[in-house]
């Protein structure tokens, strides 16, 4: 069963309630797809067991073979080629690696080069199975990263996707196979106008989905007026309590050190999977 | 001489317009017949790399000088091999930038950014 964590916002604890609902079951894996910013591993601190580079194709050209006849420049709609001075120019962050350029060539000029744009990090911490995806600086999209990731998630078992925040690209693709969909959001405006996203995206997917209330107070909480309101199913209210902040603060995983977490979090466990698979 | 500047509408009385890729528009004024030209830009409605296509449009129009407000990292790199200069739009109309060009009173615009949609940053 793949579970997805994901917020329209970043800060409202998506690696929180990924890291600590991997660790609620008894063997899981647990996958890191912000890959601009993983940072799962910081409470695991797995062994590294392999490490993979991930490429994207993109053209590489044989300046003999071309004729600057432009139809690669023409046919690309991502504008990743230009032709100026009988020079053509290739701006790599903008290619999709289609390779349309290539088939439209009509000299066999262009062909497809491998590209690093980030890389794999497969581990182990206890029980758990971790994969990060980390992406090179300066890179536009993580989405073939994010692909490579979720191929690698077991059929069997628990797998916990830890989503990007927001609702973009990268979101879809850490999503796409996922059985169901853990929306996180903390109690402000912010928080439940950025829930409304994700809440649409989820819906859009066809995904069974419920909301984790996280950074509870007492007082009015608006995103649990939205829950209400639409009327989505609220997994849990975990309170904003100092000794998580505590334990956050040190690298430690709750559900590991507390037993009223680790029941809290295997309660969630327990409730998604009677829904996915009653 | 050619030079190019991005704007809103086909006039010469229009504003510079504040996207250089994105523009709807450019306007094109030919020192030697003293007249201008206007193209629509095809570019402006791409998902990305509108800055791009946009300096490709504008090498090809075989411009001398651009003048405008900002330009993408993208864009630059292709007008400098174009050999296009870049001048800094100033407050003013087309045909008042014309005349500031003529009278040699525009900067070089030494600065280019980094792109505001997919050239540089994610969309979150």
């Amino acid at each position: 069963m793949k579970i997805a964590v994901l917020s329209g916002k970043g800060g409202t604890g998506k690696t929180f309630v990924s890291v600590n609902l991997a660790c609620a079951a008894d063997k899981a894996t647990y996958a890191d797809c912000d890959v601009e910013e993983p940072n799962g591993h910081l409470f695991f601190k797995p062994v590294i067991i392999d490490k993979t580079a991930v490429t994207v194709k993109v053209p590489l050209l044989d300046q003999d073979r071309c004729t600057r006849c432009r139809k690669c420049v023409d046919f690309c709609r991502y504008n990743a080629l230009a032709l100026i001075k009988d020079q053509l120019m290739i701006f790599y962050e903008m290619c999709h690696s289609c390779g349309g350029c290539v088939i439209v060539c009509p000299e066999g000029a262009l062909t497809e080069e491998e590209r690093e744009i980030g890389a794999l990090e497969e581990g182990l911490s206890d029980e758990i199975s971790v994969i990060t995806g980390r992406m090179n600086i300066g890179e536009v999209s993580g989405v073939p990263i994010i692909n490579e990731i979720v191929k690698r998630l077991p059929e069997e078992d628990i797998s916990v996707i830890d989503c990007p925040p927001g609702s973009a690209c990268v979101v879809m693709e850490s999503i796409r196979d996922a059985d169901y969909c853990i929306l996180v959001t903390e109690p402000t405006l912010f928080g439940v106008h950025n829930l409304a996203m994700v809440y649409d995206l989820v819906k859009l997917f066809n995904k069974p989905f419920g909301v984790i209330l996280n950074k509870c107070m007492s007082g009015e909480n608006p995103a649990e007026e939205f829950c209400v309101e639409k009327g989505i199913s609220i997994l849990a209210k975990i309170p904003f309590d100092k000794e998580l902040g505590r334990l956050n603060s040190q690298g430690l995983i709750a559900v590991r050190e507390d037993r009223l977490y680790r029941e809290l979090f295997q309660g969630i466990l327990f409730t998604i999977e009677r829904e996915v698979s009653p | 001489m050619k030079i190019i500047i991005p704007t809103e509408t086909k006039s010469q009385d229009a504003p510079v317009c504040p996207s250089f890729g994105r523009a709807p528009i450019y306007a094109i004024y030919d020192t030697e017949g003293e007249a201008y030209e206007f193209l629509e830009n095809i570019a402006a409605d791409s998902s990305s790399g509108a800055g791009i296509k946009a300096a490709q449009i504008v090498a090809d129009s075989g411009a001398d000088a651009l003048i405008t407000y900002r330009c993408g990292e993208n864009a630059a790199n292709i007008l400098e091999t174009a050999k296009v200069k870049i001048y800094k739009a100033q407050q003013g109309t087309i045909a008042e930038h014309v005349a500031m060009y003529i009278d040699e009173e525009l900067p070089l615009l030494t600065e280019s950014h980094p792109g505001f949609h997919n050239g540089g940053r994610r969309g979150r």
